[in-house]
Parts: structure tokens; sequence; C-alpha cells
């Protein structure tokens, strides 16, 4: 508990910020699905056959789940995307829904006899809906927009993983680096947020439906307007992000939020250009398709990855020609890929450091003669995948006494460090080697195909901006997997903020 | 010689797929004249209302208010004209006793101060003082009082015609009586064209100057309460013999 509020203290203007982006997406989302559901409630209340059918498109689009709504809309021109901008087309979505339903009951609700009298009066349908319909449908349709807040501020969260910001952003990073302090650090003001919305929401419709207090009633609407202007104008100042030229994404896990912060600040140091972070991108594919529409402009990707996942070819083990085939790949389409920055984020085979030290391991090679007394473990993937383990026993000849343990990767690591196995197949760079004195054997054969780490652009920004390009190339073979570690375990470990481990990093290369 | 306040002349009104609600319908009503629609429920009485104001348009024949036919006359300019007392009253929940009298005057865009003095001059006159009722409720008003406000409101903009559907059936007696005799004493200062609709031939003899009555879509017998009392039709003598008996002592 006291590591969380040393974390929010320690983060709190970051904190600040993600909670003024979430606040601001709830609440202009909210307004526009208010501003298209009222509406369309009022259509359909009127027109009860297409009620029905417009209630069941609605529902559909409510049963897809948030994840999937974002998946669907990145090669969606103008709505789709990554960035804010998609987060509010599917916070829209999801909030219509609710308002055009509670829209229709609260009209449906009125007695026939108010709305004869209306008639009988001669008001016009235009006034009769103004003064009698609308203003008594009030509380219904704003229980509407109750669910609709609550459930867009459980979704907005989701949303961080199209790198819309929110309080989201620290769940998806405390999962990527399986740290629950992280993880409550956005999960327990995400949640406080939802009640505070659902509370105050429910005592504005309990505010209109009291009915017979009007000054009460004119009173609580503008306390809310006022209340929601406030809200408005300080989460947007909290949420601002500098309206900038350069954009730099990242991939949604610690490794790449570093790396993501250090070629911002890079350019922002070097070429004096503003920089937009739009960092905690949900995966390779979303960070290529953000870098083809141009919602982004650079971010680092891995050789391998490169290969494999975005341009679906079979991998191969030579560093330099899979360098080569990618960045040929990503020539023909408009995007530029820059020298490695040094380091290979691949598999490693991980040993004590106490036991490498005692024997003299340094490569695989030495391992392999000792593997008949030792006992493995391997992630679930690493036991699967075509370059994992049955390759790796072939390639090197190793003979366990008994069949390698399966068991998460992140586990494998502290099941190394206290003696449950004696060898693992860890990520190079992961923080916990350093942490947990683990050491990596040389690939002394070249089993593990290259992961390179190497930043991606947009071909038209380089040639626009070339000091962008100058300032990139600058960090070429400069973070070794040492480094990679060293800001990982920072970050990961030790909790410290990724902005100040950047810094320091690119201060030290001086 | 003034047109009529209002004249159906042959007036044939159904729904879609029933027999006629209204078969030949004809009826006269002079300006300044009360005139009482009696007859069982379910004989036309509120469909014949809603054809005054165009809630429903007739399917052969002509409705004419004023001496002009109601498919000539602006439907909203029409209702404007013709001051509508519903059974349900049908106050607005959300709007104040004031509010709610000010309606029609606010639609037709007087001043809020102008509306709120009209407001409060007919809550005076049907006998709920302005000084007390026009900041409260409706919820906050017993039955009759609500019933006066719905006069006060169909009264706001001063029409030539008044429409009261059973205006008094959901009312104790005794109150009943009262509102009786404040309608008396409201119309011989207004002498407004009314058409008043009730079951009740008690309620019709009180407050019309004719009574007719209505059986079948038809109009039975239309003539001065005496006249209609001493009728020999039996489609009257069974609404008659419905009104209540006082036993001799």
């Amino acid at each position: 508990m006291s590591a969380l509020f040393r974390f929010w203290v320690a983060h709190r203007s970051e904190l600040a910020g993600l909670l003024g982006q979430h606040v601001l997406l709830v609440v202009v989302a909210t307004t526009a699905a208010a501003a298209i559901g009222v509406p369309l409630g009022i259509f359909a209340a009127r027109r009860p056959r297409l009620a029905a059918p417009l209630m069941a498109t609605a529902s559909v689009v409510q049963t897809v789940p948030s994840l999937a709504m974002f998946g669907f809309l990145l090669p969606v021109p103008l709505v789709g995307g990554v960035g804010a901008r998609a987060a509010l087309v599917v916070l829209i979505l999801y909030g219509v829904l609710p308002i055009v339903r509670t829209t229709i009951a609260g009209l449906r609700g009125i007695d026939a006899s108010i709305r004869e009298a209306g008639v009988a009066m001669g008001m016009t349908p235009r006034e009769l809906l103004r003064q009698v319909e609308l203003p008594l449908a009030l509380p219904s349709i704003v229980a509407g927009m109750r669910v609709a807040a609550v459930v867009g501020v459980g979704s907005a969260t989701i949303a961080a993983a199209i790198g819309a910001g929110g309080l989201g952003e620290y769940i998806y990073r405390g999962l990527s680096m399986v740290d629950t302090t992280v993880i409550l650090a956005g999960a327990i003001p995400a949640a406080a947020l939802a009640l505070v919305v659902d509370g105050s929401l429910l005592w504005l419709e309990r505010q209109l439906s009291a009915r017979r207090r009007s000054r009460a009633r004119r009173t609580a609407l503008t306390a809310a307007a006022v209340a929601a202007a406030l809200v408005l104008w300080s989460s947007g100042a909290a949420a601002r992000r500098s309206g900038g030229k350069i954009v730099v994404g990242s991939k949604n896990f610690t490794e790449q939020l570093v790396l993501g912060e250090l070629l911002a600040q890079t350019i922002e140091r070097e070429t004096g250009l503003p920089v937009d972070r739009r960092l905690n991108l949900g995966g390779s594919i979303i960070c290529d398709r953000a870098l083809l529409t141009g919602d982004i402009d650079v971010y680092v990707e891995y050789t391998g990855t490169a290969l494999t996942a975005v341009f679906h070819q079979p991998v191969s083990t030579d560093a330099g020609a899979v360098f080569d085939a990618v960045r040929d790949l990503y020539a023909r389409s408009g995007r530029t890929l820059l020298p490695p920055l040094g380091f290979n984020n691949t598999f490693a085979i991980l040993v004590r450091g106490a036991d490498a030290r005692a024997r003299g391991l340094k490569t695989i090679d030495d391992v392999a003669a000792e593997t008949p007394r030792l006992r493995a473990g391997f992630g679930y993937e690493f036991v699967g995948r075509p370059d994992g383990y049955p390759g790796l026993a072939q390639t090197y000849g190793l003979r366990f006494p008994a069949p390698p343990r399966v068991m998460d990767l992140t586990l494998s690591y502290r099941a190394l460090a206290s003696g449950q196995v004696d060898l693992i197949a860890g990520d190079a760079t992961a923080g916990l080697i350093k942490g947990l004195d683990l050491v990596q054997l040389e690939d002394n054969r070249h089993y593990f195909p290259p992961y390179d780490a190497a930043a991606v652009a947009r071909a038209e920004t380089l040639l626009r901006y070339p000091s962008v390009r100058t300032a990139i190339e600058g960090l070429s073979g400069r973070i070794s997997a040492a480094d990679m570690r060293a800001m990982n375990y920072a970050a990961d470990a030790e909790h410290r903020d990724i902005r100040e481990i950047a810094r320091q990093f690119l201060e030290s290369l001086r | 010689m003034p047109a009529p306040a209002i004249e159906f002349r042959d007036v044939t009104f159904h729904r879609p797929g029933r027999s006629p609600v209204l078969d030949r319908f004809s009826l006269t009503v002079e300006s300044g004249e009360v005139l009482a629609l009696v007859g069982r429920s379910g004989a036309g009485k509120t469909t014949i209302l809603k054809l005054v104001n165009r809630l429903l348009s007739p399917d052969s024949g002509a409705v004419l208010v004023e001496g002009r036919d109601t498919r000539e006359w602006e439907p909203i300019r029409l209702r404007r004209r013709v001051g509508y007392v519903l059974q349900e009253v049908g106050l607005f929940p959300h709007m104040t006793i004031g509010a709610n009298v000010a309606v029609v005057p606010r639609l037709e865009r007087w001043t809020p101060d102008r509306a709120a003095a009209r407001a409060a001059e007919l809550l005076d006159l049907v006998g709920l003082p302005s000084q007390q009722f026009a900041t409260r409720w409706p919820d906050e008003l017993s039955g009759g009082q609500r019933q006066r406000v719905g006069v006060a409101r169909a009264l706001a903009v001063d029409p030539p015609v008044l429409l009261m559907d059973e205006p008094f059936g959901a009312l104790d007696p005794l109150t009943r009586a009262e509102l009786h005799a404040e309608f008396r004493r409201i119309q011989d200062r207004l002498r407004k064209s009314v058409i008043i609709v009730s079951h009740d031939m008690g309620e019709a003899f009180a407050l019309a100057d004719r009574v007719g009555v209505v059986e079948s879509g038809q109009l039975v017998a239309c003539d001065r309460p005496g006249t209609i009392a001493a009728s020999r039709d039996a489609r009257v003598r069974r609404l008659l013999d419905a009104m209540p008996v006082v036993p001799r002592a």
C-alpha cells in the first residue's frame, strides 16, 4: 500500500495528466453521445417501427468488446487510426445506446393527457418537445448519460492501447511489467473516477426529477454546467500535450517506453523541434499502422519482429541479412529503417551468476556439456516457437535429465535465482537479469534470429526534417544490452521515472 | 346575424375498421351559449370536442368554427382560439401553477410580465388567490383546485370558444357543486361559447343553456333543459332516470 502512495507521489504530475486525459475523453465522449443519442431517441420514440431495428443495431455495437472495436477501427480513414480521436469514436459508439434507450423510455413515459393538453393548447410539435417532453424526459436522459459515462470511464482505460492516454496507461504499463503497484496506480483512480461520475450524475438526476422545485432544478443544472466546464477546462489543461510536429510512438512495455522516451528527448535536444509522445500503443501492428497513416513519425522496432510480424517473412539467423531485408521492405512502403541502436533483444539463455563464475561458463557450448546435471525452466512461448527450445537443443546437443519445466516467463527468472531451476530462456534485455545477478550465455552458434532494435521512421518526415535523422543516427550503436537492462531495471524494479531514466542515460552518452 | 360559434354539418367520422363514431351528426352552438352534450360513455362525445379543435378531422361533412371550416384554419391558430379543459386536466408537472396558466400567452410571445399578470388575474378569477397559488406546484393541489387551474389555463388568451371534457367528473359532489356555481359566475361575466361534455344529466341541467343528448353517434335531442326534462323520448328518459332522486321525508 505504501508503495502505491510512493508511486503516486513520485508520479503526481504524470498522474494528474493521465487523469485529465481520462476525464476529458469521458466528458467529450458522453457529451457527443448525448448530442447524437438524444435526437436519435426522439426520432425513434416517434416512429416505433424504426425504434426496434435502431435499438438492435445499437445493442450489437454494444456487444463488440472494446479492444476488438479499437482493432476494427484501426484501418478506417478519418475516424480510425491511433490516438484520442479513434478512442473518442469508440467511446461515443458505446455511449449512444444507453442514451437512446433512456430518451425513448423518458418520452414514452410521459402521461398521454399531458401531451394531449399541450397539443390542444396549440403547441407546435417543436414547442411541445422543448417545453414539455424534453423537460419531463430529462431525468431519464441524464440516467442514460450516467450509464454512458460510467461505461466510458471503463472503456477509456482500454483506449490506452491505441495511445489515447488516460489512466489505462498505468494499467498496461503495470501488466507489461507484472507490477501490481503500477496496475493499481491506474486502476484505483479509474474506479474512483467511475464512482464519482456515477454519484454526481445520480445526484443531478435526482435533483431534476424532484419536479416541484424548479429553482432547485435550475440551480442543479447551473451547478452541473459550471462543474462540467471546470472539469473540462482543468482536465484540458492537465491533458495538454505539446501540439508538436514530430510524433514519437512506442509499444506498451517498459523497454519500449524507455526507447520512446530516449527518441523523444534526443529529438527535442538535438533539433529543438517540439515532440508529441504517443507511447504505450498496443503492439507492433498498431505501431506499424500508425506509422503508415502518419499518426506517428517514428518508433523503435526489432528487426526479427518486423520481418515476421509486420512483413510475414520467414526468420533467418543472419543479423546483417535480416536488417537489409527489413530495411528494403520498409523502404518500399515509404518508411526508413535507421541504423541499429546497438542491442539485440533476442532470447537469452541464462544461468545464475554464481554458477557462471564458478564454472567459467561464457557460451551455450560451455553449458551444453553440463546439461545432464541441470534442470531447465522455459516460458510457454519458448517451448512452442519454431525458433525456440527444440531447435536449440538440437543445435547445441542439450541433454537435460528431465523435460524442461514450463512456467510463466517472468516467474522463471525468480525460479532460476532461487535455485528451483538451473537454466532458463529469458529476454536479453530484461531488467531482472541485472536485478537477480543472472548471466546471459553467448549464442556462439548463432541459433537465435536477431532482434536488433532500430528506429523506423516515415521517410517523408526525415526528408522534411533532416535534423531528425541526424539526431536518431547519433544513437546508433550507443545502447548496449547491458545499458538497456540497467534502464529496464531502473524502471521495473526501482520504479524510477522513465523520463528521468532516459535523461540520465543521454547525459552519460555526452 | 353573426355566424354560429360552432357548427357541425352532417359530420361523419369513424376509426378505421369500426362502425362510425359519428353518423351524419349536425349541431349548432350560438355565440355566448353553453351547450352540454350528455350521453353514456362511448357515445362519441369526446370525438365531437376533438373535431372542433381539429385534433381530429371529419371523414365527410364539415365542422365550422366562427363560420370557417376547421380544415381551412391553420390548426395551431385554431387551437389557440379554442380553450380546452380535460378531465385529467393534464397540468404540466414541471411547471408552477402560474407557469401552467401562462403557457398559451407565452406561446403567443407575450412578455413574461404580461403573461404572469394575466395568469394572476385568471387564478383570482377561478377562486385560487394568485398570491398564494401562482408559485405552487400541480402535485400540491387537490383535485378540485387542479380542475380550476385547468379552466384558468384554457381561458388564458381569452379564446371565444371553450371545450370542456367531463371537467368535473372526478370530483366529490360538494366540490363539484361548488365548481358548478363558480362556472356559472365566470360564464355570466365572460359569455364564452362553450361545449361541455358530461355523462350526468344533473350536471348538464346545472350548467347549460341547452342540453344535447348523444347516442350512437347521433344527436337524438337538443333543447332547453326544461324541455329535455319533459321529453318522452326513450333514449332521453333513460338518462333522466339515471339521475339520483332525493327520497321524500
